[in-house]
């Protein structure tokens, strides 16, 4: 078992920069996601490790051995492909065995553990047949059974559930972090799909156009995220980003800020107010904030602060989310329990905001980065 | 029933038997343009194709006139086998034979070296790839001459590189025919590549990837991935090879030719039917030897579909 370390990693094709100066470090056991939209550079990173692409600067270590000119094949990783990448000529059996064989494991040996792998996974009665004779599930399995027969210092697994469909998805998500947790092997996991990022991961890293936005564990990148980026591409759906302005309510504090205003972000048809917790340490910045307000600390009311217009009503069966343009023209999507009542299309409502600071969520309107500390 | 019902019954009945039968007319007339459309291709492949091919078989139960004028006399199959059995055409088969088993593993080999050399991403291997794969375009003719002035005994290439054999290259019993196998080697050689590089594109660059990461070397990559999922473009390739060193004749007409001394070790199967047919004027024999051929060519065409048929499907 290793830690993994980038050290201001720079990947460039040609004139494109695939990884832009990344620098990240696994501790060793750790399941690591590597989250993004296609084309950031997680895949790109992900291949860096394995040795699969040249490094353009930086380096890449493995536990304390730089591994930047080390061939892939000694260093002591196992990759899980989108594709699973499994020999279609050669038999289950034989795919599990071709890492010990390449490695000269003796005969004995190898039969031992091809079968824990194979046992492991629930392959048993597959070891015979060829992988074009097993469903998306058990092919799948193959890859991760190739991969953990080894015992390699670290796994690699690039979006390994995305040709699985939904409900395997999440029994082999389930699978995978068992998996994980009883080897506790150093794994980066790659995908696109924050849900599985969120449920996987012991923190996550989360990429876009190769550059590292953000890495920490999942809980904390939801409650506080460092950019507007973040805040849009976590959540199910991301949060709701709206611009405005700083502005100080002419009427004393009524929680006694020191004869202060109340601060609020302004934008047309609503004026929110911050509580004094989130508006204290940003007092003085902007005036341009972006406001972000998670789908779920709203809700339709008449005493709500902010007027819009629903758009679409989406039910999800446990919930719906209601979909509102505001009057400046922003999108904001509310997060209703089944209980809660349907608005009809094109009612004009009301929506409120929960009264806990940790609601609401302030980023600069022209860096879009976090305003007010963590 | 009630009346309606009765009434809508016996509306219905006629109908289907009459939708089926518009349904057969339209049919009819479609197959009848469908043949309309196919008969200027019909033609040509039947003057062209069909009835020299038929004409062959009637050619081969006739027996040439020992005397030029006279008709030729109705035999059946009673020339068959002194055909076969003749020296002058079991020689002709067995030369074609090594003949072809010099020019397929080479040709094979050599195009797969080139294809996996230009398989890389390198720049400028568009350029390469273009000059491997010109051996297609130029005729045999062309090649013949090239290589005729190569093996050329005083101004040639083996000359100037010291290398004096005595007979000259085409001259020699022992050397002739692998100097038109050279020739045949590189004028496959375009092909070849072509087909490998077409079945080198169809192997996953992940597959070689994991293997890399399982710990493979590149010699085992190519031995342990490569090579068996390039197993049905490589029997493909050995098969269209085959064929085509099996129908060689311009460049044993070029470079040998009748007059040359060692012309019957360079006696191929088409080169001695063509003798056969203008030299002999023995059109029976010919017509004998030219289905032989087209037996042998038939047998690795159906070996080759069942065998295509029969590979394992790499679908992942």
């Amino acid at each position: 078992m290793a830690q993994v370390s980038f050290d201001g990693v720079t990947k460039r094709f040609g004139d494109t920069i695939a990884v832009d100066d990344l620098t990240l470090s696994i501790p060793d056991g750790e399941l690591l996601v590597l989250l993004g939209s296609s084309g950031c550079g997680k895949t790109t990173a992900l291949r860096l490790v394995a040795g699969l692409e040249e490094i353009s600067g930086g380096t890449v270590s493995i536990g304390d051995r730089v591994v930047n000119d080390v061939d892939p094949k000694d260093r002591d990783v196992a990759m899980v492909f989108q594709s699973y990448a499994l020999y279609p000529h050669l038999t289950v059996g034989k795919n599990i065995e071709f890492p010990l064989r390449q490695r000269g494991v003796d005969k004995e040996e190898r039969a031992t553990k091809v079968k824990r792998a194979a046992e492991t996974l629930g392959l048993g009665d597959l070891l015979g047949r060829k992988p074009a004779q097993l469903s998306g599930g058990q092919r799948q399995r193959v890859a991760l059974a190739r991969a953990i027969v080894r015992e390699p210092l670290v796994f690699l697994m690039d979006e390994p559930l995305s040709n699985l469909d939904a409900a395997l998805r999440v029994q082999t998500r389930a699978d995978i972090v068992e998996l994980q947790s009883r080897l506790k092997t150093t794994t980066l996991y790659v995908t696109h799909d924050q849900v599985e990022a969120m449920t996987m991961g012991h923190r996550i890293a989360v990429m876009s156009e190769g550059r590292l936005q953000q890495v920490a564990a999942p809980e904390d990148l939801y409650a506080h995220p460092t950019n507007v980026f973040v805040a849009h591409f976590l959540g199910s759906p991301g949060m709701n980003l709206v611009e405005g302005m700083l502005v100080e309510n002419g009427s004393p504090d009524a929680s006694g800020g020191g004869g202060r205003g109340t601060l609020c972000v302004a934008f047309a048809g609503a004026s929110v107010p911050l509580p004094a917790e989130v508006a204290d340490p940003v007092r003085g910045s902007g005036p341009d904030v972006v406001l972000g307000l998670r789908p779920e600390a709203l809700r339709l009311s008449p005493d709500g602060v902010i007027a819009a217009n629903v758009i679409i009503v989406e039910l999800l069966g446990a919930e719906t989310h209601v979909i509102c343009h505001t009057e400046s023209g922003a999108r904001i999507i509310v997060r209703q329990g089944a209980g809660a009542t349907k608005p009809a299309l094109g009612e004009a409502v009301r929506i409120a905001v929960d009264a806990d600071p940790e609601a609401y969520h302030l980023f600069d309107a022209s860096t879009g980065e976090r305003l007010g500390g963590p | 029933m009630t009346a309606v019902a009765e009434a809508a019954a016996a509306a219905a009945a006629p109908k289907a038997p009459a939708r089926s039968h518009g349904l057969r007319s339209r049919m009819r007339k479609e197959a009848a343009l469908a043949y309309v459309l196919l008969l200027p291709v019909m033609v040509l492949f039947g003057v062209f194709s069909f009835y020299p091919f038929l004409r062959n078989f009637k050619l081969m139960l006739y027996e040439t006139p020992p005397v030029p004028g006279l008709p030729s006399r109705y035999v059946g199959l009673h020339q068959i086998i002194p055909t076969i059995t003749s020296t002058q055409f079991t020689q002709s088969l067995l030369t074609t034979f090594v003949f072809v088993i010099l020019v397929v593993p080479l040709s094979l080999i050599l195009g797969l070296a080139l294809a996996v050399a230009a398989h890389r991403r390198l720049k400028g291997m568009g350029i390469y790839r273009m000059i491997f794969s010109s051996t297609v375009v130029s005729s045999v003719a062309v090649a013949a001459v090239i290589f005729g002035t190569l093996l050329n005994p005083v101004v040639g290439l083996l000359p100037w590189l010291g290398i004096n054999p005595n007979p000259p290259a085409l001259e020699s019993t022992t050397w002739a025919l692998p100097s038109v196998a050279v020739i045949t080697i590189w004028q496959f050689l375009g092909l070849s590549f072509i087909i490998m590089s077409a079945g080198l594109q169809s192997v996953p660059d992940e597959l070689l990837e994991a293997a890399r990461i399982d710990g493979a070397t590149a010699w085992t990559r190519f031995w342990r991935m490569t090579v068996p999922l390039l197993s049905p473009t490589i029997f493909f390739a050995v098969i269209v090879s085959t064929i085509y060193a099996f129908q060689a004749f311009g460049a044993v007409d070029i470079l040998i030719g009748n007059s040359n001394a060692v012309r019957l070790h360079t006696n191929v199967l088409i080169y001695n039917i063509v003798n056969t047919l203008q030299i002999e004027n023995n059109p029976g024999a010919a017509a004998i030897m030219a289905t032989v051929l087209f037996l042998i060519m038939l047998g690795l065409t159906i070996l080759q579909m069942r065998l295509l048929e029969r590979r394992v499907s790499y679908a992942r």
